[in-house]
């Protein structure tokens, strides 16, 4: 083979390049992260994301380029969603014993993640559009998207607040929890998985089963709460 | 491991068809997730592979984030507008919610008589 331009040519039309890159920019990450003691700043997803957006905008490669290669990480997504099926059966009984405890932070958590930032928002002279964006902000991103755009939020804002929601939840709630003196990590993970869906849950799963389990009940029931819960009620607060 | 991994892509495939043909407001996977738990607490695990598969996934979860949160970092610019009462809302109610959702929790779980803490794992 010839010039690096044409090895260039070559990789950036194939999605070898960009898979390749994805993986093994978390997996430095991961090993960044383990070697931190899990630290809570040192989120894997954070240290990934800034490092992809440094190497995508020197070499000046569209993100639809980079997606092509990404994507066949991003598909995992549906089959992982499915797969916290095998934790919630294994522990079925635990979870029953604590489905009191379930219903009631499921109820309190998500109406305080869709009343407390459509009120600071309004407050603050957010334009509605923005307020909308932000009402489903701990919900998964699918579900966070589709119950935006009917009531007049912007798709994008809202598929970056899920995400910046998703990052902060995960940096935050470790410090938090320790602050509060909450050892119980099957509440601890449930409010991480409510708060802050999906990436909330790895988060979770990174530091014990049992809040990863718990997360993930929280990520697909507060998903559920969320498309009845916040049309009728920015309806109702935004008119 | 390629039968666990069918039998996730069985039950996403079967969540996203029952989603499509009843309109229903969930997304696919999520569905999908509820008929696997169903069909393996009704049937059992037997001899499948699916746990190890599943647990290989979800011990890497954080990994599957990564190509949408790359491509949402780069519509930061769309936050500058309004980004005073954005950041303070984002900030104020995940950090309320984390604190309500866990609080309850505890409370609800020592009303019915669970006080022991359980030790992390």
């Amino acid at each position: 083979m010839s010039s690096f331009a044409d090895l260039w040519v070559y990789l950036a039309t194939e999605p070898l390049l960009w898979l390749t890159v994805t993986l093994a920019a978390y997996a430095v990450a991961h090993r960044i992260s383990v070697a931190s003691g899990n630290h809570p700043l040192v989120n894997p997803v954070l240290l990934s994301v800034l490092f992809l957006v440094g190497v995508l905008s020197l070499s000046e490669t569209p993100f639809e380029v980079y997606f092509e290669g990404a994507q066949f990480i991003h598909f995992m997504l549906g089959p992982a969603t499915v797969a916290l099926a095998i934790p919630l059966v294994r522990n079925a009984a635990s979870v029953r014993r604590k489905l009191p405890a379930i219903v009631a932070a499921l109820a309190a958590g998500s109406a305080t993640a869709v009343l407390s930032t459509v009120f600071i928002a309004d407050v603050l002279g957010a334009p509605r559009s923005v307020t909308v964006s932000l009402a489903s902000k701990s919900a998964t991103m699918p579900i966070a998207m589709s119950v935006s755009e009917p009531l007049g939020g912007i798709v994008t804002l809202t598929a970056v607040l899920v995400i910046a929601t998703g990052i902060l939840g995960a940096i935050v709630v470790t410090p938090l929890m320790n602050a509060l003196g909450i050892k119980d990590y099957a509440a601890r993970g449930f409010a991480a998985g409510l708060a802050s869906h999906g990436i909330g849950t790895a988060r979770a799963f990174a530091v014990s089963p049992t809040a990863g389990l718990f997360a993930g009940i929280a990520l697909g029931l507060n998903g559920l709460v969320t498309v009845f819960l916040v049309p009728p009620l920015v309806r109702f607060l935004l008119g | 491991m390629i039968n666990g991994l069918a039998a996730l892509l069985v039950g996403q495939l079967l969540g996203e068809i029952l989603v499509r043909a009843l309109g229903l407001p969930i997304p696919g996977p999520v569905l999908g997730l509820v008929l696997l738990a169903a069909y393996l607490s009704l049937v059992g695990f037997g001899r499948d592979d699916v746990e190890a598969t599943a647990n290989g996934i979800l011990r890497h979860l954080a990994l599957l984030f990564v190509p949408a949160s790359t491509g949402i970092v780069q519509h930061l610019g769309i936050l500058s507008d309004h980004a005073i009462a954005i950041g303070f809302a984002l900030v104020t109610s995940t950090i309320l919610t984390l604190i309500v959702t866990v609080l309850v929790f505890r409370l609800v779980e020592r009303l019915f008589g669970d006080p022991e803490e359980e030790a992390p794992e």
